[in-house]
């Protein structure tokens, strides 16, 4: 007999999005008009493809997923928001189908997504116990079995026949999980739940889980928080955008995450700094960027033909005694902008003392648009030490240099031209 | 134990049964969570689960009975009006309920599993927990008028089978697109409102011409609400079969197509509501 307790084979899940209407539910009103409307459109039109009038767009929350789960494994699952962490949680509890794909599960499934799911406000303790427990897939038996084993946990026994309503937020959270932490399943699927209650609870809670993990369970759990999952898990995957970035031990995985954190935060921010995995080994590199404007304002949004001031940080000793710098400028659509370099072109070496220099760029005259800019240091003999590929970015705006408001786009940068009938 | 589960698109048919086997204390609890809420907090708690009938019982028989003298037949008129008002009552509860319940539970549908069937039947059982109290009530005016059953009474429990499914396949129905359309959710009160009047609930269905009866039929609860007058008020009454049997098949159809519905459009459900 295989081990494996969950086998997922190519699953996807498809969403449809509407574009054209700002509410959020779909009135009979809006169906009886759109049909009214395309009925009338095939009158007029009657081989027309009038399936494009409602503007639906499809989304894929979910794209090619596939993976292994053994028995007795606790797989961590971590990403972005939005990168289908939950929906996939929901495919595996049967809450939502799958739209292709396939995913096969040997053993009962138990999932807790939610802290309290049905528990209802004005039910006392004691009752939300065999309620919540029977939504939870528990029988009235195993509840009845595990009820003291629950209130303790709870730490509410004062207060089992108040009604949940007057309960501190606290000792809610604390009932709920509790019930739900005593579901004996062979496979536990836990969505970002411990992000309630205090540091004391969530220890708990931890522990808890545990011991469900050691006693020979499968369980699959989602979390932000990256030392619970390295705590807990012995495997991770990683998910973005709907697909696996990658899949391996928990320790492997949760590096690599928060390197790529830094690498997503260095995005949106105008101080880059380096991914500690790009300079491990390395005893001469760049180790941050920060982008200025010419009045030596921080800022990553430049208009047309203004200056851009980039300020380096390298650290450690260089191969000799003095290095140069260089800058490479690329759209983000690919294309090889400008570059720069202080030795051979400019005839500029730093001395090995200098830590800290600054490049001035500009006039920019770059058409509107995204940019990276990559970063390299080179030896007197122009042979590149260290490379920072993408280390930051900036974006062009307002660039209609000419009479009219028309902005320009394409291609990459802007010539001066003039226009003038001769005959 | 170990048991194979295989999530595909459109492959969850095989397993409902049994599911909903495995699930079947939650249409316990689930009932049990809703009768014990409805009464939190108020005063005479359980005993307005008889005094709504009893009033809506009195203010029939004396628009119905007093002021339009409406023929009764030979019977109490108060026995006529209740006789019809525990089907109309518990369907108009139930149909509600559970049209509604699909939504009002929205947290449990977009959180957790279990057969989704579990909702409106567990509201439609506690309608019917209300329609077992009602029964105390004929009851009472069946001795208060000193009025004997008659071996039909036997028939009831058949009958009340019907009532429930004409609740819940309407309910069924409803509440799947109630997910989806909200719409709906203005439309319920209104279809009870209008159902009291268009249904022989203050009135007998002998006050319909006969040219009209067969169409009068249309209305499944008026099969409905007849049987039950047949069993209740015995040879009294005229029985029209040709009606009743219309009922009982649009009854059918009803139930049918809304299970049949709902089970098309329940897979979507966490993604639509």
């Amino acid at each position: 007999m295989s081990d494996i307790m969950i086998k997922a084979e190519n699953i996807g899940k498809k969403y449809m999005l509407t574009h054209k209407q700002d509410s959020k539910y779909i009135t009979l009103r809006d169906v009886i008009a759109q049909k009214g409307k395309s009925i009338a459109q095939r009158i007029k039109a009657p081989f027309s493809d009038s399936e494009t009038i409602s503007k639906l767009e499809e989304f894929w929350a979910l794209k090619n997923i596939s993976f292994d789960i053994k028995q007795g494994d606790c797989v961590g699952i971590i990403g972005y928001n939005g990168a289908g962490k939950s929906t996939l949680l929901k495919i595996l509890s049967r809450i939502t189908e799958p739209t292709v794909g396939k995913v096969t599960i040997n053993g009962l499934v138990a999932s807790l997504l939610e802290v309290g799911t049905g528990f209802h406000p004005e039910l006392t303790g004691r009752e939300n116990i065999f309620l919540n427990g029977a939504i939870l897939g528990m029988s009235r038996k195993d509840i009845k079995n595990k009820f003291d084993e629950i209130v303790s946990f709870a730490e509410i026994e004062k207060f089992l026949d108040t009604p949940v309503k007057r309960y501190s937020s606290g000792m809610y959270v604390r009932l709920a999980f509790a019930v739900a932490a005593h579901l004996e399943p062979e496979i536990l699927l836990v969505d970002e739940v411990l992000a309630v209650g205090d540091a004391a609870f969530q220890k708990k809670c931890l522990g808890k889980m545990r011991n469900v993990a050691r006693e020979g369970r499968t369980v699959l759990f989602v979390s932000h928080n990256m030392s619970a999952i390295r705590k807990l898990c012995g495997r991770a995957l990683w998910l973005d955008n709907g697909k696996i970035v990658k899949s391996g031990t928990s320790g492997e995985i949760v590096h690599d995450y928060e390197q790529g954190q830094i690498r997503k935060f260095n995005d949106f921010s105008c101080v880059a700094e380096r991914p500690a995995d790009d300079i491990e080994n390395l005893e001469f590199y760049i180790k941050r960027v920060e982008l200025h404007d010419s009045h030596g304002e921080k800022t990553k949004i430049f208009s047309y033909h203004e200056s851009l001031i980039l300020i380096v940080d390298v650290f450690g000793v260089p191969l000799e005694n003095s290095y140069g710098l260089e800058f490479r400028i690329y759209k983000d659509s690919g294309e090889f902008a400008a570059v720069g370099t202080s030795g051979p072109l400019h005839g500029i070496y730093f001395d090995n003392k200098a830590k800290k220099i600054k490049i001035e760029i500009g006039p920019l005259i770059l058409t509107n648009g995204k940019y990276t800019i990559s970063l390299r240091t080179i030896t007197r003999s122009w042979i590149p030490t260290d490379t920072w590929d993408h280390a930051c970015s900036f974006n062009i705006v307002d660039c209609h240099p000419f009479a009219m408001p028309q902005e320009i786009k394409t291609p990459v940068c802007v010539i001066e031209h003039t226009f003038s009938a001769i005959r | 134990m170990h048991r194979q589960l295989v999530i595909e698109a459109g492959r969850t048919e095989r397993q409902y049964w049994k599911d909903l086997w495995h699930y079947r204390e939650l249409f316990y609890f689930l009932s049990w969570r809703d009768i014990l809420v409805r009464y939190k907090q108020t005063a005479i708690g359980i005993a307005w689960a008889i005094l709504r009938p009893f009033l809506t019982m009195m203010v029939l028989t004396i628009v119905f009975g007093k002021l339009a003298k409406l023929p009764s037949g030979g019977v109490p008129y108060p026995i006529l009006v209740f006789s019809a008002m525990l089907p109309w009552q518990f369907f108009a509860n139930a149909f509600s309920e559970s049209s509604n319940s699909l939504i009002d539970n929205a947290n449990l549908i977009s959180k957790v599993y279990f057969p989704r069937l579990v909702i409106p039947t567990s509201a439609v059982i506690v309608s019917f927990v209300d329609f077992l109290l009602s029964g105390f009530i004929l009851l009472g005016l069946m001795a208060w008028y000193d009025f004997w059953p008659t071996w039909s009474l036997l028939v009831l429990p058949l009958l009340v089978i019907m009532a429930f499914a004409v609740a819940m396949g309407a309910g069924l129905w409803i509440a799947a697109m109630n997910v989806k359309y909200r719409d709906f959710r203005y439309i319920i009160p209104f279809i009870v409102q209008f159902g009291l009047y268009i249904s022989p609930v203050g009135f007998s269905s002998n006050v319909i011409p006969e040219k009209w009866r067969l169409l009068y039929s249309l209305n499944p609860m008026v099969g409905v609400i007849d049987g039950f007058r047949w069993a209740i008020l015995g040879n009294e009454i005229v029985f029209y079969w040709p009606g009743f049997c219309l009922s009982l098949v649009l009854v059918a159809t009803l139930f049918v197509g809304g299970l049949w519905y709902f089970r098309k459009t329940e897979r979507t459900f966490a993604d639509v509501i």
